[in-house]
């Protein structure tokens, strides 16, 4: 398949890493933003192929492991109301609530689906008209659009049986945050490409100059995430810090103008707590006011909830590249994929996931 | 779920009002939306999220980066200077 093959070819990745290793005299704490890409790197074994002057921290850009608890429990009560259909991306049913999860709520008689993309859940709308349909609107900039879309599409058939739960979080005040943190170690950040071929990467030129921090846009294939490595280092051992794009066949500096536009017709900034990290100022979206018609949160009075982490859990010190997940006492014995603890231990974005999938066990 | 494998687009045609395409992904095919590449046309490559065309691959910059890439491997095949 073209744009993709010519990216995993062997011998290249090889020649890159060689590259890498002539360039490399210092030691340089480097986190790549996005779950996806701490997947990747695992998943081809480049993590253990890098220079051991070079150390790769995972970082908080998976979408399931960072929508809060108390949102989790809103789902789970709204999923359990007859006569909702709860629509969800299947990475969401796994993720451990204060209780239960949505596979939990599904086996108790809750009908709970999984979409592929949101217009799936304005379909289903449309096709039960005496039900009410709940979509989980989560994620980064990149489900942001899709989202967007479909309360467009609802509002334009005149809907009123659809409404979405809205948890969505934005990278660059994520990525001010983890530099803020006393005792920070990352030294440059690999952007997230896709979060980027949205957003553009202007954002991160004002970080970027701040904080004295390379910011690489990056992708997802082999030579992509060895060539995003290359140019951050290439900076750090310059004493450089810019945004550079390693991914320009997909990401462009403006980023996506029609795709933003939709973003900013149906969302507004708010506050936005991240599980296990806290609240994040202006890090999230929410429905605007003119939109209220299909919030969930309006729509729904879920009552109080209390919401209770597993007290074993670490993954907010994992989410923020403090902790390595095979550091964590549970890793793989009380916490598994089957039976997560907390949410990084889900999905294909999830670092702990990632560690346990791939073999990176300590010891 | 940023996750997103390019395809290419096969052809175009409008639903509910929404510009939509098929797109094929290695010989699977769906369907995309294509609202938000409004420049897309059959046969060009997209990444797509979620339902959405987000982006189309930009041949020139693929063809420029791999053939850097490729001159650091012709010289990756030379011994390094400090290794003689």
């Amino acid at each position: 398949m073209k744009f993709l093959d010519e990216y995993r070819a062997p011998q290249e990745v090889q020649a890159l890493l060689g590259e890498l290793r002539k360039i490399v005299r210092g030691r340089w704490v480097l986190m790549e933003i996005c779950g996806g890409q701490t997947h990747a790197f695992l998943r081809h074994g480049l993590d253990r192929l890098l220079p051991e002057g070079i150390e790769l921290v995972h970082g908080p850009g998976c979408p399931v492991c960072v929508t809060p608890l108390e949102m989790i429990d809103k789902a789970l009560a709204i999923a359990s109301m007859p006569g909702v259909i709860f629509t969800s991306y299947g990475d969401m049913l796994r993720v451990p609530g204060s209780q239960a999860d949505l596979f939990s709520v599904r086996a108790r008689g809750g009908d709970v689906r999984v979409v592929y993309s949101p217009l799936d859940a304005v379909e289903i709308a449309r096709q039960n008209p005496d039900h009410q349909v709940v979509f989980f609107a989560i994620g980064f900039e990149t489900t942001a659009p899709a989202n967007a879309m479909a309360v467009i599409q609802a509002k334009e058939l005149g809907m009123n049986n659809f409404s979405m739960l809205v948890s969505h979080v934005r990278v660059p005040p994520a990525v001010r945050a983890i530099l803020e943190t006393p005792g920070n170690r990352v030294q440059a950040f690999l952007a997230a490409g896709h979060v980027c071929t949205v957003m553009g990467y202007w954002e991160y030129e004002p970080l970027a100059a701040e904080y004295g921090t390379p910011i690489v846009v990056t992708g997802f294939e082999p030579l992509d995430l060895v060539r995003g490595v290359i140019m951050a280092v290439r900076q750090l051992e310059a004493g450089e810090a810019r945004v550079e794009n390693a991914y320009p066949r997909a990401v462009r500096r403006e980023g996506n103008k029609p795709a933003q536009r939709m973003i900013e017709r149906v969302f507004e900034g708010c506050d936005r707590a991240w599980r296990g990290i806290g609240v994040i100022p202006d890090s999230g979206w929410r429905l605007r006011s003119q939109f209220a018609e299909f919030d969930a949160e309006k729509r729904f009075a879920v009552g109080e909830i209390q919401s209770q982490e597993a007290p074993q859990c670490v993954a907010g010190a994992v989410l923020q590249g403090r902790i390595k997940p095979d550091e964590c006492s549970a890793f793989g014995t009380l916490c598994t994929p089957e039976h997560p603890l907390g949410a990084t231990m889900v999905s294909a974005e999830g670092a702990c996931a990632a560690y346990y999938r791939y073999g990176r066990a300590a010891g | 779920m940023c996750l997103g494998i390019p395809g290419r687009i096969l052809e175009v045609y409008e639903k509910d009002g929404l510009p939509m395409g098929r797109v094929d992904f290695s010989g699977v095919q769906r369907e995309a939306c294509l609202a938000y590449v409004p420049e897309a046309n059959p046969g060009d490559y997209v990444i797509v999220h979620v339902g959405f065309a987000i982006s189309v691959l930009s041949e020139e910059e693929a063809a420029e980066v791999l053939q850097t890439l490729r001159q650091i491997e012709a010289l990756g095949a030379q011994p390094p200077e400090d290794e003689r």
